[in-house]
């Protein structure tokens, strides 16, 4: 610590941003070397939220693990738990019926919508308009009320088991979805009025940050942040899961890499997630909602990774198995650990206001990062 | 036309007989100071009122509807948790400036009211220098703001003090020259004469395009003058916590606060009476009955009325924009609306010479 | 590149390297000595290309401890596993952060959980736990019995 402090140059201010800060959305630490205005050095400090989920997963038996990872990334709780579920799946080869399927991707894709949502009113209040947070709970406030009706919980859904899903949805799932698509549809442009177009937010955003396609790469971002550097890797596109490869819809893509395409990716794919929802909300087949697995799962003995494309970018669940009931050692590769180690990179040379900025571009959740 | 003016006078002229003349002009004093001081504490909670409502209105919720009817009483019980709290000055801090600073804008912004016409005839001190006044006291209140960012110790402190001073004296050129326009149209400082001279009609109806220029660039840089959004980078929340008032707790972060809204009130009267008529009604040429009938209305209401609606365009614009970055502010203010309203001065001028105003 | 092609051409590379049977990718094990030079070459290899570096980890077998890298292909879109067996008493291995920066972050993380030294880390500090943490909390030795929570 000593030699951090004597390594910066005279003149320089070194000021502590978190971890009880509005705009870390939680308690991420940053230590920031500032001359003047200008960001000289960033340094995330992590752990404050840190509970080694890996430690206790090792622990836990295959049905329950899966439940802990909600608490990592909770704003894609219901796509984690899809992932350490397929894992198992995948490990033990278990077909799982269509019906499940069906419904595991719409949960999937309004997690997701419901995951940008949230992320628009946060960053926009990173810059400073605090209307587009109420508007954004606005639509967001149906999601989790369709998420309640059919899973019972609002944030950490505990839906997913291994073979399917917990119960069958609810008898309104189907129209209120609709019904949200319907309103969300209308309302999306909203969204677009109030802040895309607006000169300032552009002039916040144009040219800001810019994330070179080869950095993004490197710093092994993903998700919409590597996207917007024009980094081809969806894993729904490139490694289809379930019943994406019978699905029309476009990874979104943009080459800027600069602030306002990861602004641009998270809005169209908000609107790709709504024709994956459109796609299958009629068509959901009957039948069964589990597949039959044993009581106690023991996955064979040897080494297994999934990776699912949660709303923030690649999760990977790596496992393990010495062919016991609970994992013998579990890595969780979240994709904010990756993200935020391009903040650095991103941010040297901007204004602090920019790097506010940029991290609510980089929408990172904490206990996702910290795990 | 109602006024106001027969009472302040009589009241003069009561106090001037019964007592010695020394006597008289201090009671006259104590007389104002109180006025000033209620006017100071209900504007207060009538603005941070209206704020919330406004907002709440803005973001499709209720805004508070609690305390007393229709929540009616939620400021006051804020004001009075904030009495209640413990005052902390921090162990780092600069005892003296650290304390000293949220007085110091306090009274700035009750000194600015002196020269204000809030009805007809009814004013504190009507100084032959009135619109000048206004200039150089308002540019005291980034002195307290520096102040309490240098005296609190504390790094965001410090940066948003040092922002808000760049941002208050840039700002203060432009309002400057937008509110030297109408004097030169006007030919006198004097707030009472600014006002008589829009007795045909308002100065943003009779001075063509160059005082409506004139007027938006004034309301931008009133707007950040006074610290609001889209240009407050002086506690930039998301950035510098609270910026310059983070070390400040209970009554002393209240007199900040009070002083915000009272300076919003104070600026946007100002533009009322500059550009909107001050408390002249609103006529529209030969349409005798019609001006009758405004005439009717009185003087301190079309006043607080055009106040109000000046302040509600200006909390609009905070619930709407985003933030700008601190050099955009500045390359705003440097490169854009200093050249334009230089330019504007010499339009305004050409008018006032060649009579081109109605 | 398929699983074979993948084989082959990295025999070629590498004549040392032993491969796993099983397992959904290509696992390899190579020695800690030299990694560097190997992976600069699945790195900048071209065919190979191996550019992105999903996951980094470390197993502790209870007699060694085993660094895991996960490598895919952004332009061929093959994956691959490289396994390098370390000493558990002295566990060393040369860094990545160089070659893939999202190293850093990764390695600091197995540094402080599994007490691996990277040689030639730029800033190998402790990110997670505070700084007087002592220990490696995901060792399969490490007890703490106030802290952890046994099921």
């Amino acid at each position: 610590m000593f030699e951090e402090v004597a390594s910066t140059e005279q003149g320089d201010l070194v000021i502590n941003i978190g971890p009880q800060h509005p705009a870390t959305h939680g308690v991420l630490h940053l230590v920031i070397t500032l001359n003047g205005e200008t960001v000289k050095k960033v340094e995330p400090h992590l752990g404050y939220i840190h509970r080694s989920i890996e430690k206790m997963c090792e622990s836990l038996s295959y049905r329950q693990f899966i439940y802990v990872t909600s608490r990592m990334d909770y704003l894609s709780s219901h796509i984690n738990n899809h992932g350490c579920a397929m894992l198992v799946e995948k490990a033990l080869q278990i077909e799982i019926p269509s019906r499940a399927q069906y419904i595991r991707v719409i949960m999937d894709e309004l997690t997701r919508l419901a995951s940008h949502q949230l992320w628009w009113g946060a960053m926009a209040m990173d810059i400073g308009a605090l209307t587009p947070f109420f508007l954004a709970f606005r639509e967001r406030e149906m999601i989790t009320d369709i998420m309640e009706e059919t899973c019972g919980a609002r944030l950490t859904m505990n839906y997913m088991v291994p073979g399917g899903i917990m119960y069958d949805i609810h008898p309104d799932f189907c129209k209120k979805v609709k019904e949200f698509i319907k309103h969300f549809r209308s309302k999306i442009d909203e969204y677009d009025e109030l802040l895309t177009g607006n000169i300032i937010f552009q002039n916040r955003m144009k040219g800001i940050g810019i994330l070179s396609k080869e950095d993004a790469i490197s710093y092994g971002c993903s998700g919409p942040t590597a996207r917007a550097s024009g980094v081809s890797c969806d894993v729904r596109k490139i490694y289809p899961y379930e019943i994406y490869d019978q699905l029309k819809f476009d990874e979104v893509l943009a080459t800027e890499g600069d602030s306002f395409a990861r602004y641009q990716v998270r809005l169209v794919e908000m609107h790709q997630s709504m024709n994956i929802i459109e796609q299958l909300i009629d068509n959901i087949p009957e039948g069964e909602i589990q597949a039959k697995t044993k009581a106690v799962l023991k996955l064979p003995k040897g080494e297994f990774y999934t990776r699912i494309e949660t709303a923030r970018g690649e999760f990977g669940i790596y496992v393990v198995s010495e062919g016991g009931t609970t994992p013998y050692r579990i890595k969780f590769r979240s994709p904010g650990f990756s993200n935020l180690s391009a903040l650095d990179h991103i941010v040297r040379g901007h204004k602090i206001g920019d790097m506010v900025a940029i991290m609510g571009t980089l929408d990172l959740v904490i206990p996702d990062i910290d795990r | 036309m109602f006024s106001l003016s027969h009472i302040t006078d009589l009241v003069n002229a009561w106090l001037y007989q019964q007592f010695p003349p020394t006597l008289a002009l201090l009671l006259q004093f104590v007389i104002v100071g109180i006025l000033v001081i209620t006017l100071f504490s209900i504007l207060g909670l009538v603005l941070i009122m209206m704020e919330r409502r406004v907002a709440a209105w803005m973001q499709l919720r209720l805004g508070p509807n609690r305390v007393g009817p229709r929540g009616m009483f939620q400021t006051v019980a804020d004001t009075v948790k904030l009495i209640m709290k413990e005052g902390m000055t921090p162990n780092g801090a600069d005892k003296l400036m650290f304390n000293l600073a949220p007085y110091i804008v306090m009274m700035v912004s009750m000194v600015i009211m002196a020269p204000l016409m809030f009805a007809d005839g009814f004013q504190i001190w009507d100084i032959n220098i009135g619109v000048f006044f206004i200039t150089a006291i308002s540019s005291v209140s980034v002195i307290g703001i520096l102040m309490a960012g240098w005296a609190s110790n504390n790094k965001y402190s410090l940066l948003g003090a040092m922002r808000s001073g760049a941002q208050i004296v840039s700002y203060e050129l432009s309002a400057g020259l937008s509110i030297i326009t109408i004097v030169i149209l006007t030919g006198s400082l004097q707030v009472s004469e600014i006002i008589a001279a829009q007795q045909t009609g308002w100065w943003i109806f009779k001075g063509h395009i160059p005082v409506l220029i004139s007027f938006v660039i004034f309301i931008i840089a009133v707007t950040a003058e006074t610290n609001r959004a889209p240009f407050d980078l002086a506690e930039a929340e998301s950035e510098l916590t609270a910026g310059f008032h983070t070390e400040y707790s209970g009554m002393k972060f209240a007199l900040f606060f009070l002083a915000e809204y009272v300076n919003i009130f104070v600026v946007c009267a100002i533009g009322a009476t500059l550009f909107l008529g001050g408390w002249m009604p609103f006529h529209i040429g030969s349409w005798e009955s019609f001006n009758h009938i405004m005439d009717y209305i009185p003087s301190s209401v079309w006043f607080f009325g055009k106040t109000f609606f000046l302040i509600f365009v200006i909390m609009w614009f905070r619930w709407t924009f985003p933030r700008l970055r601190i050099d955009q502010l500045l390359n705003l203010e440097w490169k854009y609306l200093l050249p334009i309203s230089m330019f504007n001065l010499i339009l305004v001028t050409l008018m006032a010479i060649m009579g081109w105003h109605f | 590149m398929t699983r074979e092609e993948l084989q082959a051409a990295l025999t070629e590379l590498q004549s040392s390297l032993t491969f796993e049977e099983g397992g959904e990718w290509l696992n390899i094990n190579a020695p800690a000595e030299n990694f560097h030079e190997l992976a600069l070459k699945l790195r900048h290899t071209s065919g190979l290309d191996f550019d992105y570096l999903f996951c980094q980890t470390c197993v502790d077998w209870k007699t060694h401890l085993t660094m895991v890298y996960h490598l895919t292909s952004m332009t061929h879109r093959h994956n691959m596993v490289v396994k390098i067996k370390l000493d558990r008493n002295t566990p060393e291995v040369t860094t990545v952060c160089d070659i893939w920066r999202t190293a850093e972050f990764h390695e600091r993380e197995v540094y402080e959980l599994f007490g691996v030294n990277f040689l030639n880390h730029p800033d190998l500090r402790k990110l997670i736990l505070p700084d007087d943490w002592i220990g490696y909390p995901l060792r399969k030795d490490y007890d703490d019995p106030v802290n952890m929570i046994k099921l």
